[in-house]
């Protein structure tokens, strides 16, 4: 069953693990340079320029590749499996997986040549040559090709049973999907519409546009990142503790409130720009903390799914059944301790998006420290997870070591706790991001950074090792592994068998809704941006 | 309507109140208090903001406008990495507006040990104004990354 689906789904993981593979590199060498061990002088004899060349392979590898190329597969692959309906159309989904090659190896280019060091963010008017962005945007475009061959399947399914509730993994991986289609609308715009012109020198660049377009792709891509592993923890974690899940409703609600709430507030990235008047800013504060709602509700309705499954393991007691949790099983225990670190991401989310506070942390370093609590280990370690059962399930062959994936994953939330404790520490400091930390000590730091930055370093250097293991474990598993074993697909159950009400099982009210907020809280802004827009500025290559 | 278990409602209720008490504090702070963020000042035009205007050479830094009273123009560069003045001297308790554009790409402007944390875009005007309570040196640094000089960028505010 399902074999073609089974077959784009490991072409996908494969180079999600490539991305992952070649991202994590720059890690250490980013997190001794803090400590004040600067190796980059060594590297340019392999070809690597700059601390900043790195930095930008690190966050569009990590960031962008590693997470998309899982997401896609996965997303799709759960969909089709929980809805029991192969696909209908599988070259879309091929057609958008080579689409992505294409853009990544057209974007790969010009960053090992080190004219694309311009960070993740591409903020204008720094400038690459315009077929690094035309790479980028074939990326994506790949990406909602694959999305619309998940469509055409779903509304197929749809069709042949009219009526039927849609599986909750199958609803929340479409939502997402959609989401991500929506979202992506802004980036598409200002690569499209700004920056491909530009470079050709058709006209200047306005950046406070360009960063607006940007940050309403920018925000929401942190859900398209979390939600798969939302999907995880809600629809597959429960079975693997042994319970059933505790809410289904309320986890339908929560991704609905994500779909209409994730775009309405990318001006929380934008607290600083001179060019947005402060209510606005307000309002997209007011509106991320509306966001904070359904990570709540899902806090509690995960957490009380594994309580149940602890409990239906004999746990006894208020905590008693904490400890009879597969804490063995590497794929549940990689998960708990990635949701975990979340939860400490979560607080610091506040933190960020609470609008004149942001004013002390705004491009510090504290800002990277939240965000390996957020990407970097909520979702990273989840699809860690993930991996080491479906890995197995791929290749029908078991884990190729229970034991290595478990330390590895004790060993990314040790190091995490200590990494980002110390990216957070210096950023209160005054430490900015993206900066070559070691080197600016000596410019305007002081002595108080040295604790933090070994933190960061000694933090950084366990990270990898556990990368290191995890790569191993997987290449072993994948290819080595002797062991056959049959691993299906975790699918929670309900707890309560009860009927889904419509509202919860039809898209129309929550896109429009979905729209009406976009445009209340984009639309005036967006138009004075553009009206007033001056496009100035020339291209600038300064690496 | 769906079944929703009592402890679960009881913590809907708790973080809709947490939430309403954060947005408060913010609110009030900023539109009481007013802990502002930027807001639109000018736009100017960088390719041609060095010769003429509030960023004119002549203009750059301090101007005094009252007793303990300043402003500060400050443009950000990249090639060489640097802020225009890179050093002001001011008197204790003094309070100074600072406006701060870029002839080129994106920059950032904080003063450490202050709440001050501007982003600087090219074609923009970011504006901050500060009290300077205490004595001691105070670095102006870049928080945006502007290209590979971007860790030497800073400059000093000398409060004496
Ligand atoms: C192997 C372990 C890792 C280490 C030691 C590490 C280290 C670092 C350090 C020190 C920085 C800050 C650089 C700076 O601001 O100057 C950084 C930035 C970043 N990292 Fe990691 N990282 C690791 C893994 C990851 C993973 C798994 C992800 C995401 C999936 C990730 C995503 C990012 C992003 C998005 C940035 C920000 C890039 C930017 O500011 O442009 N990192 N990393
Ligand atoms: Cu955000
Ligand atoms: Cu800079």
């Amino acid at each position: 069953m399902f074999a073609v689906e089974k077959k784009i789904l490991s072409w996908h993981v494969i180079l999600a693990c490539v991305a992952l593979f070649i991202g994590t590199l720059f890690g250490p060498l980013q997190a001794l340079e803090h400590m004040g061990i600067n190796l980059y002088p060594a590297l340019q004899a392999v070809g690597l320029q700059s601390y900043y060349q790195g930095l930008t392979l690190h966050g569009v590898l990590n960031a962008l590749v590693w997470t998309t190329f899982f997401i896609t597969g996965f997303l799709m692959y759960v969909m089709v499996k929980t809805l029991d309906f192969p696909l209908t159309k599988p070259a879309l989904n091929w057609a958008g997986f080579y689409l992505m090659v294409v853009g990544l190896v057209m974007a790969a280019i010009p960053l090992l040549l080190n004219q694309a060091s311009i960070l993740y963010t591409m903020y204008p008017p720094l400038q690459a040559p315009w077929y690094y962005y035309l790479g980028l945007t074939l990326f994506v475009v790949g990406s909602w090709v694959s999305g619309w061959g998940m469509l055409a399947t779903f509304l197929a399914w749809r069709k042949q049973n009219p009526g039927k509730t849609t599986p909750f993994m199958a609803l929340a991986g479409m939502i997402t999907m959609v989401l991500w289609q929506i979202c992506t609308l802004g980036i598409a715009a200002e690569i499209l519409g700004l920056i491909l012109p530009w470079t050709f020198g058709l006209y200047g660049m306005d950046s406070q546009l360009a960063r607006t377009l940007f940050w309403f792709t920018g925000h929401p891509l942190v859900y398209f990142w979390l939600l798969p592993a939302y999907v995880s923890w809600y629809g597959m974690m429960p079975k693997q503790s042994g319970g059933k899940l505790f809410s289904e409703p309320l986890a339908r609600f929560s991704f609905w409130l994500f779909l209409i709430l994730s775009t309405p507030l990318g001006f929380h990235h934008q607290f600083l720009d001179p060019g947005v008047p402060a209510v606005w800013k307000f309002l997209h504060a007011a509106l991320t903390y509306a966001v904070f709602f359904p990570s709540m509700l899902t806090a509690f309705n995960v957490i009380a799914s594994m309580e149940n499954g602890g409990r239906a393991r004999g746990g006894k007691g208020l905590f008693g059944w904490l400890l009879t949790l597969p804490w063995t099983d590497p794929s549940w225990a990689t998960q708990a301790l990635a949701m975990m670190i979340f939860a400490l991401g979560g607080v610091g989310g506040l933190i960020n998006a609470s609008y004149n506070i942001n004013l002390v942390v705004h491009n510090t370093a504290w800002v990277p420290g939240h965000l390996h609590l957020t990407v970097g280990s909520g979702v990273t370690l989840t699809f860690m997870g993930i991996l080491y059962w479906l890995i197995p399930h791929l290749t029908g062959k078991s884990l190729w070591s229970k034991k290595l994936a478990l330390w590895q994953a004790w060993l990314w939330f040790a190091g995490m706790l200590i990494f980002s404790r110390g990216m957070h520490w210096i950023g209160l400091l005054g430490a900015p991001r993206r900066t070559m930390l070691g080197v600016a000590l000596g410019n305007y730091g002081s002595a108080d950074w040295r604790v933090p930055t070994l933190m960061v370093g000694i933090g950084g250097l366990i990270l990898y090792t556990s990368a290191l293991m995890f790569f191993v474990e997987i290449v072993m598993s994948a290819f080595y592994s002797k062991e056959s074993a049959t691993v299906e697909m975790p699918v929670a159950e309900p707890l309560h068998a009860e009927p889904i009400p419509a509202w919860l099982n039809n898209w129309q009210p929550w896109l429009i809704a979905t729209v009406v907020l976009i445009v209340v809280a984009y639309g005036p802004m967006l138009i004075q941006l553009i009206s007033q827009a001056q496009f100035t500025s020339p291209g600038f290559k300064v690496w | 309507m769906i079944h929703i278990h009592k402890y679960e409602k009881w913590w809907i209720g708790l973080t809709i109140l947490m939430l309403v008490v954060f947005a408060m504090l913010v609110g009030v702070s900023a539109f009481s208090k007013g802990f502002q963020v930027p807001e639109p000042w000018m736009r100017v035009d960088p390719n041609t903001v060095k010769e003429s205007g509030p960023f004119a050479d002549a203009n750059l830094g301090l101007h005094e406008l009252a007793p303990g009273k300043y402003e500060a123009y400050l443009l950000a560069q990249a090639q060489p990495w640097r802020y225009y003045p890179s050093e002001l001297t001011i008197p204790v308790g003094s309070t100074v507006t600072f406006y701060v554009t870029s002839v080129d790409v994106q920059h950032g402007f904080r003063i450490q040990d202050t709440n001050i944390n501007l982003q600087v875009l090219p074609g923009q005007v970011s504006k901050a104004t500060y009290t300077f309570v205490k004595a001691g040196e105070f670095p102006y640094i870049c928080g945006e990354y502007c290209g590979v000089g971007h860790q030497g960028m800073f400059g000093k505010i000398t409060v004496k």
